[in-house]
Parts: C-alpha cells; sequence; structure tokens
C-alpha cells in the first residue's frame, strides 16, 4: 500500500512545468550533440569531396562528389606516411613503458612497510608545483644528446605523477589478504606485482593507458621543440601543425604559401582545405574510434583517483 | 580544469605511520627490501635527472647567457633581467592576456560544466543519457591542433559555418574574419576550450550527484516539488563543496591559461590579445634565441603559480570538506 503511494508520487509529480522542462531539455542537449560532432562530420565530408569542387562551398554533411583522391594524396606523400608511423610507434612504445614504470613505482610506495616510501612519493608529489621551464628543459635535452632522437618521446614523460596517484590509490585498494598469502607462499614482490596487482589492477591500467596513450598521439610541441630539424622524426600532428600555420598566416595576408599551394593544387586536384580536412581525419580517427570502448575504466578511474586521493 | 591536485596532502601524510613498525635499523630493512628499490629507485634517478636538475638552469635567469660556454662560466648579471621584464611593455601585455584569458576560461568552464551536468543529470532515458556523456567527452580525446583547424575552419570567411548562419539568420551583413578580430579573441578561445572541455568537465559533477542521498529526491517528490525546484534546492547544494574545492584549486593555476590554443590560433592579426606568458617565454628563448630573458619570464610564472597554488592548497585544507577532490 505504502509502496502503491510512493510509486504514484514519483510518477505523477510532473506537472505542465516539468513537462516544458523535459522538452527543453532532450532539445538541447541534442542541439549541443550536433555541435560537438558537426565540425568532424563537416571535415570527413569535405575530405571525401572533390577538391576542386569543394572551393564552391556548400559542403555540410555529405560529399557532393564523392572521392577518395584526398586520402590516395595523403597516403602517397612519404613524409606523411613516415609520420604517421612515428605517431603509431610513439603511442605504443610511450603507453607501454609509462604504464608499467609507473605501475612499479605506484607499487613500490603502496607498500606500508617500503622503508623510501615516503621519501620517493613527496619527491614525485613535489614536482607537480613546479618545473625548470622551457629553457632549462630545453639545455637538459640538449646536454643529454636527446635532440634529433625519438626517445626524446619516451623518456622525459615516462612517469605522470597525477596517473602515480591514482594508479597508487587503486593498489591500496586490493585487500591486504591477497598480499598476506602471496608472502606466505614465498612470492617476492617481482612475482606479486607481475601475477597479482597487474591483472587485478586492469581497470585503472586501462584509464592510465588511455590517457597516455591520447598524450603521446597528440603531442606536437615536443616535435617543435626538440626535432623539428629531422623530418624522418616528424609526426602526424606535427604535419598537420604546419598546415594549419601555414594558413593561418596566409588568412592574414601573406598570400605567397596560398599561391603556392593553389598552383600546385591545380595540377594535382588537391587543395590546402582538402588536404588540411583529410589530414584532421586521419589524426583524430584513432582515438575516436577507441575511446567510447574505455569510458566506463576513464570514468570510474578519475573518480577514483579524485575521491580516494 | 584541474583534478587531483588536492590529493597532494593526503599523498604527503600517509594514513599509516611508518614509525610503529618494530625499530630494526634502517640499513637492514632496506637491504630487505631489494625488489622494491629496484622498482623504484631508477626512476627516482630519472625524476632526479628530467624534475630537479632543471631547476639549476634557473641561474640562466640571472647571468647574460651564452650557450657555447658552460652554466658556471658565465657572465653574472644579478636582477638585471627581472628589471628589464618589469619594465618592458610587451611583459605587461602578455600578463594581461594571460590573466584575461585564464579567467575567461575559468569562469566559462565552471558554469557550462555544472549547467551541462546537471541538465545531463536529469534525463530519465538511460541510452539517450549515455549516448550525450559519450559525445560530450569526444572533443577532449583530439588534439588542439586537430581542435584549431577545426576552429579556424568554423570560423573561416568562405565556407565557416559561424558565418554562414549568422549571415543567414541576418545576425551579421556580411562574413567577418572572426580570427583577424583581436578584440573577439578572448572569447574565442574561451568558447573553443569550452566546446573541447566541458563534456569532460562534467564527470566530476556528474559523480558527486550520485553521491547524494535519494531519499532527498523522495521526500522533495512527496512535496511535490518542481524539477526546478529538486535541481535549485537539493542537487545544487549538494555540489556546493565540489564546486568550491575546484574553484580554489583552479584559482591556483590562474597564470596557466594553456598554451596550445592561443599559439595555433593566434595569427599576426590578433598577435596583442593571443600571446601569453607562455608564447612570450618560447618567443624570446627558441625565436630570439635570448635564454635569459626567457628563463626569467619563466621563473616569474612558475614562482607566482607556486604562491597561488600553495595558498590554494592552504585554504583547501581550512575548508576540509568531504574528501573528494
Amino acid at each position: 500500500m505504502a509502496q502503491k503511494r510512493f510509486f504514484k508520487a514519483t510518477r505523477h509529480h510532473s506537472g505542465v512545468g516539468d513537462y516544458l522542462f523535459d522538452i527543453f531539455n532532450y532539445t538541447f542537449l541534442t542541439f549541443l550533440c550536433v555541435i560537438m560532432l558537426y565540425p568532424f562530420i563537416n571535415q570527413l565530408a569535405v575530405s571525401l569531396n572533390d577538391a576542386s569542387d569543394s572551393l564552391r562551398g556548400g559542403i555540410f554533411l555529405w560529399p557532393r562528389e564523392f572521392t577518395l583522391a584526398n586520402y590516395k594524396h595523403v597516403f602517397g606523400e612519404a613524409s606523411i606516411v613516415n609520420s604517421f608511423f612515428i605517431s603509431v610507434l610513439r603511442t605504443i612504445i610511450g603507453t607501454l613503458t609509462s604504464v608499467l614504470g609507473t605501475a612499479m613505482v605506484a607499487y613500490a610506495i603502496s607498500r606500508k612497510d617500503f622503508v623510501l616510501k615516503k621519501f620517493v612519493t613527496i619527491a614525485f608529489v613535489l614536482t607537480m608545483y613546479f618545473n625548470g621551464g622551457l629553457i632549462p628543459n630545453y639545455l637538459l635535452i640538449k646536454e643529454l644528446n636527446l635532440l634529433d632522437s625519438f626517445w626524446v618521446y619516451i623518456v622525459p614523460g615516462i612517469i605522470g605523477v597525477f596517473n602515480l596517484i591514482v594508479i597508487r590509490s587503486f593498489i591500496e585498494g586490493i585487500p591486504d589478504s591477497l598480499f598476506e598469502s602471496a608472502k606466505i607462499d614465498g612470492a617476492g614482490d617481482f612475482t606479486t606485482f607481475f601475477k597479482i596487482v597487474l591483472p587485478l589492477s586492469l581497470p585503472v591500467l586501462a584509464t592510465v593507458s588511455l590517457f597516455v596513450a591520447v598524450y603521446q598521439w597528440n603531442s606536437w610541441f615536443d616535435v617543435f621543440l626538440y626535432n623539428s630539424s629531422s623530418s624522418n622524426l616528424s609526426t602526424l600532428q606535427y604535419e598537420l601543425m604546419k598546415i594549419l600555420q601555414n594558413s593561418n598566416a596566409s588568412m592574414s595576408g601573406k598570400t605567397a604559401a596560398d599561391a603556392f599551394a593553389n598552383a600546385n593544387a591545380s595540377a594535382n586536384m588537391v587543395t590546402p582545405t582538402s588536404i588540411r580536412a583529410t589530414m584532421t581525419i586521419v589524426a583524430s580517427l584513432p582515438i575516436i574510434m577507441v575511446y567510447p570502448f574505455l569510458q566506463k575504466y576513464f570514468v570510474k578511474g578519475l573518480t577514483l583517483g579524485g575521491v580516494k586521493g | 580544469m584541474q583534478i587531483g591536485t588536492r590529493t597532494v596532502k593526503e599523498v604527503i601524510n600517509p594514513s599509516i605511520s611508518v614509525q610503529q613498525k618494530a625499530k630494526t635499523s634502517f640499513f637492514k630493512r632496506l637491504m630487505s627490501q631489494k625488489a622494491l628499490l629496484a622498482m623504484s629507485l631508477p626512476f627516482v634517478v630519472w625524476l632526479f635527472i628530467f624534475k630537479y636538475i632543471p631547476l639549476w638552469g634557473w641561474a640562466i635567469a640571472f647571468q647574460d647567457f651564452k650557450p657555447a660556454r658552460g652554466l658556471l662560466d658565465q657572465e653574472w648579471t644579478g636582477l638585471e633581467h627581472f628589471k628589464f621584464l618589469f619594465s618592458d611593455a610587451n611583459f605587461y601585455r602578455v600578463l594581461r592576456n594571460t590573466l584575461g584569458m585564464s579567467t575567461i576560461n575559468l569562469v566559462l568552464g565552471f558554469v557550462t560544466a555544472i549547467g551541462l551536468a546537471l541538465l545531463i543529470n536529469e534525463i530519465r532515458n538511460i541510452k539517450f543519457k549515455k549516448s550525450i556523456q559519450t559525445i560530450s567527452y569526444m572533443p577532449h580525446f583530439i588534439s588542439w591542433v586537430v581542435a584549431a583547424s577545426i576552429v579556424s575552419y568554423s570560423l573561416s570567411l568562405e565556407n565557416g559555418i559561424i558565418n554562414i548562419v549568422l549571415v543567414n539568420l541576418g545576425i551579421v551583413d556580411e562574413p567577418i574574419l572572426w580570427l583577424g578580430k583581436e578584440k573577439w579573441f578572448w572569447a574565442i578561445n574561451g568558447l573553443a576550450d569550452v566546446w573541447k572541455n566541458v563534456g569532460w568537465n562534467t564527470i566530476i559533477y556528474l559523480a558527486a550527484i550520485t553521491m547524494i542521498d535519494p531519499e532527498q529526491y523522495e521526500a522533495a517528490d512527496i512535496d511535490g516539488a518542481s524539477r526546478f525546484q529538486r535541481i535549485w534546492n537539493i542537487t545544487l547544494p549538494s555540489l556546493k563543496p565540489t564546486i568550491i574545492i575546484l574553484l580554489i584549486m583552479n584559482l591556483g593555476y590562474i597564470l596557466e591559461s594553456g598554451f596550445e590554443a592561443q599559439y595555433l590560433l593566434g595569427n599576426p592579426m590578433n598577435l596583442s590579445y593571443s600571446e601569453n606568458l607562455d608564447i612570450y617565454v618560447l618567443k624570446y628563448g627558441i625565436s630570439m634565441g635570448n635564454f635569459s630573458i626567457a628563463t626569467a619570464a619563466g621563473i616569474f610564472k612558475t614562482v607566482v603559480s607556486f604562491i597561488f597554488l600553495f595558498t590554494a592548497n592552504h585554504i583547501a585544507k581550512r575548508f576540509d570538506q568531504p574528501r573528494l577532490f
């Protein structure tokens, strides 16, 4: 009886105002999704449309003269193929090393009896508050002979303090009894780490992997700063960045780059606009296809990192 | 928005005190933990090389630095470069831009993220709710290069959707070169930031909302409260601790107005409003090769940020809100 009344109360409280609110809410959020998605769909349409036809304008959600020529052109360019390869490589190697390294340190500082627990934790956490800055970092990289090398993408950022704390919090949540029984079975720290901690931490490792992979895939500033003179180490994002800078410059009146691009365009049937749209899709599609599958992990991982600190 | 920074204070005070352990000699215990040492010490060495050694480089700001010579083999100039900074009109201009843009981003970022979280929370259809969340997270995952490319395309003269919509609605008579209008840059930068991060920033608030006691809503239902009243009187007040903590912590990052968006959307026409402190450092350091002035500007930024962060952390501690962030 009481339950029935409660049911009624929740179901029938909606008056006209609530109804209007729902209409507004669903409409507004749908509109918001359109704003979030439209630019991508538009770039996709432009990238799949004939380049010279795109110059007439009016491409919105769908290509008018469908072609794969823009993609063929982009992937026909040796430098772009190479940059794609470097982007993939740094994402894979960078993610694997970073997640493994961060998890190891996190495990060490999660052990209550670890003698250096406090020292190591503080040493890492302090670096959240300051950094040497652009020039001292640059000089360090130079001194270490990491300029114009692939490893400058991997080594300097191998451990992120935020990721470290997130993983440590997760490991601290693993029941003590598991560690104790492992110890009784004679397992050392390395065995415990690889056989127990890593498998149990998969959700948080998935989250951190996503963060690191996204960071690696999206990076362009380290390429610009450290490797801009070795074109064989360029990444996809840096190539797109150069195209963007060119069109920024041409917009503000320096039409030389533009004229060059256009002259190039009539010969190859590609335009800066089409190339840019194609590169935009190539540079973002891998991530867009992956992140939805990890959504439940990163939402959880992020909240956990925050709540448990 | 920054998250996880509040964790700092918890991290420094580990809950279980090590001293309770029987006091075997430090060295003996150290030797019995070889595996843990092997796991952590290589990375501590890494940490010192990559995070602590560059601090020595701060000396450059007090020298007339010539890259050909060693760090100790330089001419010392005292505070000269700092005096230059504080007399440089450009420095004040980039400082104004930095503070202007980070304030706009902070306020816009907070209001939109809280608003969106409240609206998403009111959606009953689970599938619709999930889709909204997934779609709104997407721009967070793409690079600023891609985002800047999209933004500048959307704002372009010929094919930009913004100009097409505005002209068709009769709001403007002819297309506007938005990125060429310096006075609009802060707004464009702020809106681009909202587009990219608003969905992501709702995660925190949505997580906090799930912790609200459902009985409160049930009671409100029985009292016949409308949806708007429920939001205003229950949901929003319950978010107050989260909002306060996040706001305080973000004030600590007030000199971090971002770098990529301004650098990638900046052009010679909007330069006087798009250049911020980070770009100033980059320009002096890398383009002009004046390492000393660039380092001095970098130190200024780090020190001021440190004071802000420290104060923010301290205030957050004083508030001692539920352990959210």
